[in-house]
């Protein structure tokens, strides 16, 4: 295989393998920050970093993690990063770290950070580790940002608490959606999300499981 | 010849075979030092912000509360010797606390000798210590109690509980709650933050006619004056809010104060 550059390293996460629609990984923390622009950005902001940091520290020390206890000293590192991070939130941001409760702490858990450890970071030197943590976490970012970004809207109006469209109890024309500020709404936006990709990149639409039967068995 | 210069060991420990035994341990331990020290380091030098953060929160919360009180923003304005004032008490004896103030709160309860040790049996909050000095806050009229707000901690599902209940002049009918911290379930227990649910609490009762305490967060809706509607899906949550009201408010907690207020010694 050759070597792919920094820049295909970089670019193909945002879009053509982006870890939240392609491989759905980390959705439930995406689902659940997602209904203000705000808590999306600040938890895309959050796993960027650990992704990140945590890519260039197991990259460093990649030749020297026995395989034995390799998921632990990744975990061990992964979730140190994500106790200070939220340290920082409680502290610099503690309003934001307050909505965003336990998911700051789930990142942790969160497949993509690990996944991307496991798959890239162990075998493949700092810069492009860092790299490819950078268009992962960016991926994320992206996939938050447009499904917050249209939760708000629709939901409250506003974007970053700033009304946009004045909604009827503010004498507008704007009936907010509740149904976008309640969990399913998340899911309904990422399954659209996910067909748009797939109906555009057709590479990335997955073969059936099964072929139907031709014809219908008969009833009994 | 033992070599002993710590780089060429550091070397040698490093060029090891990554499955042997040692450096499988060695590994180990130095990552787990080394993340330790990190997340310490950072929590300590973080906690001042965040505290700080915390008792803003508080003190945002405790005007909130008496916001949501019924009539209370209007007594305060309504300029005819409504005050409200910040008192530490001291439960033991159940009056205002002689040499703390609320300045030298913080100091006193520093000092492990301020704290009871509770036994199983008078520990129903599950808190296993309790302050013997607290800071409470009562609105005065006329010389007369209308209502004291009551600060309290309870452990909940997955932490502890914080928070503050108003009671009216007659120590008995709850006048308002709010919760100043907690870690439950979000979406679940997490709701108690709600002010849809604490405005439940308004006009509930504590006791019934004969003194026995009747306080509950029920299990469903509230069916009777003495309680409070449960959350659907949280009750260990909904048990915990009630074993903390019923700790404080009981002879163990506020209850001294409680009996001095009504006795008109405040």
């Amino acid at each position: 295989m050759a070597r792919r550059t920094l820049r295909h390293i970089f670019f193909t996460p945002l879009i053509r393998e982006n870890p939240v629609t392609l491989q759905i990984l980390g959705i439930c923390s995406a689902l659940a920050v997602t209904t203000s622009l705000d808590t999306a950005l600040t938890m895309s902001v959050a796993l960027t970093t650990v992704l990140v940091l945590s890519a260039a520290i197991i990259s460093l020390i990649r030749r020297h993690i026995p395989v034995s206890i390799r998921l632990i000293v990744q975990i061990l590192i992964v979730a140190s990063l994500v106790i200070v991070i939220d340290q920082v939130l409680q502290a610099y941001f503690f309003d934001i770290s307050q909505r965003l409760s336990v998911f700051v702490s789930l990142i942790t858990t969160n497949c993509l950070v690990l996944g991307r450890a496991e798959s890239f970071a162990r075998h493949n030197p700092v810069l492009p580790s860092v790299v490819d943590a950078a268009g992962n976490g960016l991926g994320y970012s992206l996939i938050l940002v447009v499904i917050g970004t249209l939760r708000e809207l629709f939901g409250k109006g506003t974007l970053m608490g700033v009304p946009v469209l004045r909604t009827v109890e503010d004498g507008g024309w704007f009936t907010p959606l509740s149904l976008m500020l309640l969990a399913p709404s998340a899911f309904f936006l990422l399954g659209l999300l996910v067909w748009a990709i797939r109906a555009t990149l057709s590479e990335q639409a997955e073969p059936l499981a099964h072929t139907p039967p031709d014809r219908r068995e008969a009833a009994e | 010849m033992a070599d002993l210069n710590p780089i060429s060991l550091w070397k040698r420990f490093l060029a090891l075979p990554n499955d042997n035994r040692g450096k499988t341990i060695a590994v180990a331990i130095l990552v787990a030092a080394l993340c330790s020290l990190f997340v310490t380091g950072a929590t300590v030098v973080l906690r001042p912000i965040q505290q700080a953060n915390r008792a803003a929160e508080t003190q945002l919360r405790l005007e909130a509360l008496i916001d949501a009180i019924p009539g209370m923003e209007a007594m305060l304005e309504a300029d005819d010797g409504a005050t409200l004032s910040t008192v530490v008490v001291d439960l033991e004896t159940g009056m205002a606390a002689r040499d703390v103030t609320p300045d030298t709160l913080d100091a006193a309860l520093q000092d492990p000798a301020n704290y009871a040790n509770l036994d199983d049996n008078q520990d129903i909050a599950g808190i296993d210590t309790r302050p013997r000095y607290v800071q409470i806050y009562i609105l005065r009229r006329d010389d007369r109690v209308e209502t004291a707000i009551f600060p309290m901690i309870g452990s909940g599902y997955n932490g502890p509980i914080e928070a503050m209940v108003a009671l009216t002049g007659d120590m008995n009918t709850i006048a308002g709650m709010t919760v100043t911290r907690q870690s439950e379930t979000p979406g679940l227990g997490a709701r108690i933050e709600e002010p849809g649910w604490q405005a439940g609490f308004q006009g509930t009762q504590v006791r019934d006619p004969a003194g026995t305490m009747k306080f509950a967060v029920a299990r469903g809706p509230a069916v009777s004056p003495y309680e409070v509607d449960g959350i659907t899906g949280a009750s260990r949550t909904g048990r915990g809010v009630t074993q903390m009201v019923r700790f404080w408010l009981g002879p163990d907690g506020y209850g001294p104060v409680i009996d001095a207020i009504r006795r008109r010694e405040f």
